[in-house]
């Protein structure tokens, strides 16, 4: 058929990617992050939005830089998905109604402390004896207050953003927990496949870093305790590793139907071959200890690519520098690659711009296409002590030069989320 | 571009539904009550939340779905309700001991957050009280009192992850967001998913509690909130704006040969979901729902059943019921919001969940308030009509499977 360099092993549309944009504590566009993603800068400091006194961590990734009300989770979420939607769309060429569906990855929402402190100060003396919702309640039923509806509803950053690209249907919002990026790209790369559109729009956002969120951490002992020296204090694969960093970040980026991008003659950045998700049953933040449901997402992804254990050049980790994933990510990618694995580089993004929680799947698969596209691997910087018991080619501290045609994407979350994508440079 | 909603390959039928509202848990307490000829009598609370009354959570014993303490330990009621009613759901279709089934089994939820620790918010607005290092408090409370099991029991994608643990659903696990549309959301892309092949079974649905004082600050901040029945104390009173409502729903839908392949009961077929959002302004959002009627229910004279997944904001359902009765003048009108009050996540796969249940009885549905006409004959298709408080509408058609 004259349409078969379009159609995938299992005669579905290929998805090509045509667009992308990125920010994160290390800059805003793809630029700025690669230039300093290669270069192996860290983006972590010590954090100053906000008073750390009385936090075990004290130090993120946080974006300070952007154009955004710095006080406020809805806004910061926003501004990184705006802006990286802008330039994923202009390096797509595609202006005025984008005219497929958005999906969004995007933090739970609540509301901000300082709305809190707020609305205790104006209730009245008299009303201050039963517990701050009830006042609250009281209040707001005299003075209603729609805009902080707005600002407390999970839809409505999705609904701002289908507003000003002019995307197609009801936006979907999406959390998997820190698989979210990744799942948001699955639900493109599935509507393309369906037939549903030609186009989509998919995203990662996170700005979500407050004094609360720390401390919900550390109170899972997740986080890094690094403080005193914070480049340092993400160091995926070592010995020493004790937690992840928390930081902040965003990634878009324009998924096609290879036919429909060919046709319009735009540049094919890439191709999302292959993905899979997992769930994990065995518990609500640790994985299952034969990491049989993470074995089971990567496989997954390189069968839905059609590619076996050999079909894959590098693999972009989760390594979160977690105690617990980074053992885990070792135990499944060594598994599924065998005797292949010293063979295979495997890098975390991580090591540099921290963990950007919801919007991580996205970030790092941008920067797995850049991999694809310029034959640079980013290295897993503060690799200074390997942990013996997870022999990996972490592409320790400095990057490297080599081609590659293939690349796996891990993400794995809270709640037993799994999520895998498998990248190509070319059609297979 | 190609069409957005192609006629589907595959049919995609519901094989089990897991319900639990203020008029009780499971089927059993609904569907007796959903084929009287009297309108249900709505369940309130009136004093949970001082002057603002809700649907509540009925009785409920969680070792029915949720059979270990330590898992229900490791929740608060939102995701307990999710875990209960989405166990119901596959108790219902025959599968929650098919190991396999739920194995390779797809998890759709449309969530909100979880509950926050009332008590610890309060301390800490007090103690900030004319304080000018708020922050700072805040550091120190927060990091002596919070529990630490409650972040989980908050994150919203841990009612899927709940699910998971308990009933072993380890297909792929997706979390929507963004109040009604998010219900809407998790049925379109299952319906699509299954319709394209990608998928065999899903798990698809939802959880809301009415009772939460986090939840009602939330919704209260919008203005809409009913006053009359507040005042009044009387249930037989009809509300004047939103009262919410404590909703568990959550579906099976099947492939439909896999279905008969394992000759399942078959509810219903889900024919169409779709939803969009945009400007209220003017005539626009009637301008969506007829759209949105001609993409899943063109054929206008074969729907004898519309049920309403309205909001409860006077203003929008008023818009709402002159759209449906102009697409649907001979249609027989069921307003859940009444019975059951709004549940926001859960008011799209409430009303999808009754719409099945209409068009697989032998009987019309009960009136849902004391207005509602009375239903003549057993419904055949139904379309339900979706707005959210704020934003979104959505249509979807189930139709009997014969």
């Amino acid at each position: 058929m004259a349409q078969d360099k379009f159609l995938d092993h299992l005669g579905r549309p290929i998805v090509a990617v045509t667009g992308m944009g990125v920010m994160t504590s290390l800059g805003e566009g793809i630029k700025d992050n690669w230039d300093a993603l290669t270069a192996g800068r860290s983006g972590i400091r010590s954090i100053s939005r906000f008073p750390t006194d009385h936090l075990s961590t004290t130090i993120g990734g946080l974006i300070d830089f952007a154009a955004a009300p710095h006080a406020d989770v809805v806004e910061r979420s926003m501004t990184f998905a705006r802006s990286t939607m802008r330039e994923a769309l202009a390096q797509a060429q595609i202006s005025g109604e984008f005219g497929g569906p958005l999906f969004l990855a995007a933090p739970p929402i609540e509301p901000e402390w300082q709305a809190r402190f707020e609305l205790g100060e104006r209730v009245a003396e008299a009303d201050r004896d039963s517990d701050a919702y009830t006042q609250f309640l009281k209040l707001l039923r005299q003075q209603p207050d729609p805009h902080f509806y707005d600002q407390i509803s999970f839809g409505t950053i999705a609904d701002r953003l289908a507003d000003e690209f002019g995307t197609r249907g009801l936006p979907v919002t999406l959390s998997t927990a820190c698989a979210s990026g990744a799942t948001a790209i699955q639900l493109g790369v599935e509507a393309i496949r369906q037939g549903r559109t030609d186009r989509t729009l998919v995203a990662g956002t996170d700005g979500s870093v407050t004094a609360e969120s720390l401390i919900r951490f550390s109170l899972l002992s997740a986080l890094s305790r690094h403080n005193e020296a914070p480049e340092q204090a993400s160091r995926p694969f070592t010995k020493n590793r004790d937690g992840f960093v928390i930081a902040e970040g965003g990634a878009a980026l324009v998924l096609e139907s290879l036919s429909a991008a060919t046709a319009r003659g735009a540049s094919v950045l890439g191709i999302v071959a292959g993905c899979k998700e997992k769930a994990d049953s065995f518990h609500r933040t640790r994985s299952s200890p034969d990491g049989g449901p993470a074995i089971a997402t990567i496989r997954g992804a390189l069968e839905d690519a059609g590619l076996g254990e050999d079909g894959i050049d590098y693999i972009n980790a989760h390594g979160t520098s977690t105690p617990e994933n980074d053992k885990m990510e070792y135990l499944a990618i060594s598994s599924v690659f065998g005797d292949r694995m010293p063979d295979i580089p495997v890098s975390s993004n991580k090591s540099m711009i921290g963990h950007t929680l919801t919007a991580a799947g996205a970030i790092e698969a941008v920067f797995s296409l850049m991999s694809l596209q310029t034959g640079t691997l980013p290295p897993t910087i503060n690799y200074d002590t390997p942990d013996p018991a997870i022999p990996l080619d972490t592409v320790p501290n400095v990057k490297r030069d080599v081609p590659i045609a293939s690349v796996l994407s891990n993400s794995f979350g809270f709640g037993g989320q799994n999520a895998c994508l498998v990248m190509r440079a070319e059609p297979a | 571009m190609t069409d957005m909603h192609p006629k589907s390959g595959r049919d995609v039928v519901i094989t089990g539904i897991g319900l639990v509202t203020s008029l009780g848990v499971g089927l059993g307490a609904h569907v007796e009550k959903l084929r009287g000829a009297e309108p249900l009598l709505p369940v309130l609370d009136f004093d949970v939340l001082p002057s603002h009354p809700v649907h509540p959570l009925p009785e409920i014993d969680w070792s029915g779905q949720i059979p270990r303490r330590g898992d229900q330990r490791q929740m608060e009621n939102w995701q307990r309700l999710g875990v209960y009613a989405a166990g119901l759901a596959l108790d219902d279709a025959g599968l929650k001991e098919d190991l396999d089934a739920c194995a390779e089994m797809d998890l759709f939820v449309a969530a909100g957050g979880g509950e926050r620790d009332v008590a610890v918010d309060s301390l800490i607005v007090e103690a900030a009280r004319g304080r000018d290092d708020r922050e700072i408090v805040l550091n120190e409370k927060l990091t002596t009192e919070l529990r630490p099991t409650l972040f989980l029991a908050q994150l919203s994608n841990l009612l899927a992850g709940n699910i998971t643990i308990v009933h072993k659903v380890t297909g792929s696990s997706r979390t929507f967001m963004g109040e009604e549309s998010a219900g809407v959301s998790a049925f379109e892309i299952a319906h699509a998913r299954i319709a394209a092949g990608q998928s065999t079974r899903c798990l698809v649905g939802s959880a809301f509690v009415a009772e939460r004082p986090d939840i009602m600050f939330h919704v209260t901040s919008l203005g809409q909130n009913d006053r009359a029945l507040a005042q009044s104390r009387d249930p037989s009173v009809r509300p004047d704006g939103v009262v919410l409502g404590t909703v568990g729903a959550f579906m099976v839908l099947e492939e439909r040969s896999a279905a008969e392949a394992r000759g399942a009961r078959i509810y219903a077929t889900l024919d169409a979901v779709a939803g969009d959002r945009g400007s209220r302004e003017e005539n626009r959002l009637e301008q969506r729902l007829i759209r949105l009627a001609d993409t899943v229910a063109p054929e206008a004279q074969a729907v004898d059943l519309v049920v309403s997944a309205a909001p409860g904001i006077p203003a929008i359902d008023a818009r709402q019921a002159a759209s449906i009765d102009q697409l649907y003048p001979d249609a027989t009108l069921r307003r859940p919001v009444t019975a059951f009050g709004h549940s926001v996540e859960a008011q799209f796969p409430l009303s999808v969940a009754l719409a099945a249940l209409a068009v697989a009885a032998d009987h019309p549905l009960a009136p849902l308030a004391a207005d509602d006409r009375q239903g003549n004959t057993p419904a055949r298709t139904a379309v339900i009509a979706a707005s959210g408080m704020r934003r979104g509408e959505a249509m979807a058609r189930v139709s009997r499977f014969d």
